[in-house]
């Protein structure tokens, strides 16, 4: 290990971290021009060409707004917990490889920032950390309506966390190991999302549930709970609970991509490295826009019903997936 | 295997300087002028009723309990599902095993009306 290893690693830290902060901008300005599109409207159009400097008109206004905190609010916790969420939402990506080996200024350059053997469980870790940042927000607040949001998000984020958890076991068994780049690898025959079809359905249920999107988005239903567990908050603050939930977005749509659809694999991607990272991107462009129109098409589940749909038809049916996976791979002989 | 877990440490401390520097910058540019009405708790226009911090059902530690069962059950299949290949139907028999009983957790469970949001 010597400087210049060092000095890889903090840029590569550096524009991981400018990257999925663009990526958050602009998946903002995406979402709101395709909900327009589906209901007839033009969207954002006003700040530059096609609205493409929305998100900075937004972000210097989001600066500029006065931050209130509400008089019997534990402060502490209360300027802590939007770090807390924002946090893991930055980190998860940590272990997923963006692209094949690139040659650099003469050395060969991992476009991943780490690869270790257990990068599954550190997924799985690192976003349930996220459930913190959200219980503390909502407790601290000292608002009926934000502590209510913060704890059906604590218990929606659990039940779903079981059957994504179950989901991402077939991608490992079929794989035979933790690690998203031979995980990537294993899926040069065929994608994983072919050979698990349930499994691939069941991460994408459960990962909207997770990043609390609408038809899950329970936690925030304005009908009932105003904003949710982030009601008390303003300005900045605000705008970071915002960025958590825009970068876990594009976090789970990037893991589900490595894990069922070839991540960065594609036509020419050996021949030319340079693809790898243009494809992953495509991918990741795609299942955010269907993220998107699920929000637009679909109305919010009751809250019964939807614990109801994790605990008694996601979870016993990813039982029964890593079960059947289990006795196909024995079957075929893996 | 070390130096990738300290890879992993650089990291968080780049990505906690954003959100860090954002909170800071906001504290210096934002105005603040408080006064007790604007720092009242917000409930839709209306003065509270009743403390901040009210009582809630207890059916939401009934499921995170019921959650922590399950989550670390789960985790015990990750080691199992990597060295799979290796291990052969002896494996797929005990793994069967364990999930029946897994399964069989959530039925009692359920049963029990754990799982009912009443």
């Amino acid at each position: 290990m010597d400087a210049g290893m060092i000095l890889e690693w903090v840029i590569k830290s550096v524009v991981m971290v400018l990257m999925l902060t663009g990526g958050f901008a602009y998946v903002t300005l995406f979402e709101r021009k395709v909900i327009a599109r589906i209901q007839v409207r033009v969207g954002p159009n006003r700040a530059g060409p096609q609205g493409v400097l929305q998100p900075i008109a937004d972000a210097v206004k989001l600066i500029f707004k006065e931050e209130l905190t509400p008089a019997g609010a534990d402060k502490k916790i209360f300027i802590l917990a939007p770090l807390i969420t924002v946090l893991p939402a930055l980190t998860v990506l940590a272990v997923v490889p963006l692209g094949p080996p690139l040659n650099l200024f003469g050395r060969t350059v991992n476009l991943f920032l780490t690869d270790i053997n257990v990068g599954v469980l550190y997924i799985i870790a690192i976003t349930s950390i996220s459930v913190y940042g959200i219980t503390l927000a909502g407790w601290s607040s000292n608002n009926k309506y934000a502590m209510l949001g913060g704890l059906r998000a604590t218990a929606q984020m659990i039940s779903y966390e079981l059957a994504l958890g179950l989901a991402i076991v077939g991608p490992v068994i079929l794989a035979g190991s933790m690690s998203l780049v031979d995980i990537v690898d294993a899926q040069r025959p065929m994608w994983f999302a072919v050979l698990q079809p349930a499994g691939f359905v069941l991460y994408f249920i459960a990962s909207l549930a997770e990043v609390n999107r609408a038809p899950f988005d329970m936690p925030e239903a304005e009908q009932e709970l105003t904003a949710g567990y982030h009601s008390e908050y303003s300005g900045m603050k605000f705008a970071l609970f915002f960025m958590a939930e825009y970068i876990k977005m594009i976090a789970v749509a990037t893991i589900g991509a490595t894990l069922f659809l070839g991540g960065y694999l594609g036509p020419f991607v050996d021949r030319f490295p340079i693809l790898g990272p243009l494809y992953l991107v495509a991918k990741v462009v795609v299942w955010l826009f269907v993220m998107v129109w699920v929000r637009s098409a679909l109305p919010r589940i009751r809250y019964d019903r939807l614990m109801a749909l994790g605990w008694k038809v996601l979870f016993p049916l990813g039982l029964v997936n890593v079960l059947v996976t289990a006795l196909i791979v024995v079957l075929v002989g893996g | 295997m070390l130096e990738q877990w300290m890879y992993i440490g650089i990291f968080m401390v780049v990505a906690m300087m954003l959100p860090s520097i954002a909170i800071i910058i906001a504290g210096l540019l934002s105005p603040r002028r408080p006064n007790p009405i604007k720092n009242s708790t917000y409930e839709c226009g209306i003065e509270t009723v009743g403390p901040g911090w009210p009582q809630f059902r207890v059916q939401y530690y009934i499921f995170g309990l019921v959650f922590l069962i399950f989550d670390v059950e789960t985790v015990f299949l990750f080691p199992w599902a990597v060295a799979y290949n290796r291990l052969g139907l002896f494996a797929a028999v005990e793994a069967a095993l364990f999930i029946a009983i897994l399964a069989g957790g959530l039925i009692y469970a359920w049963k029990k009306g754990a799982l009912r949001w009443l």
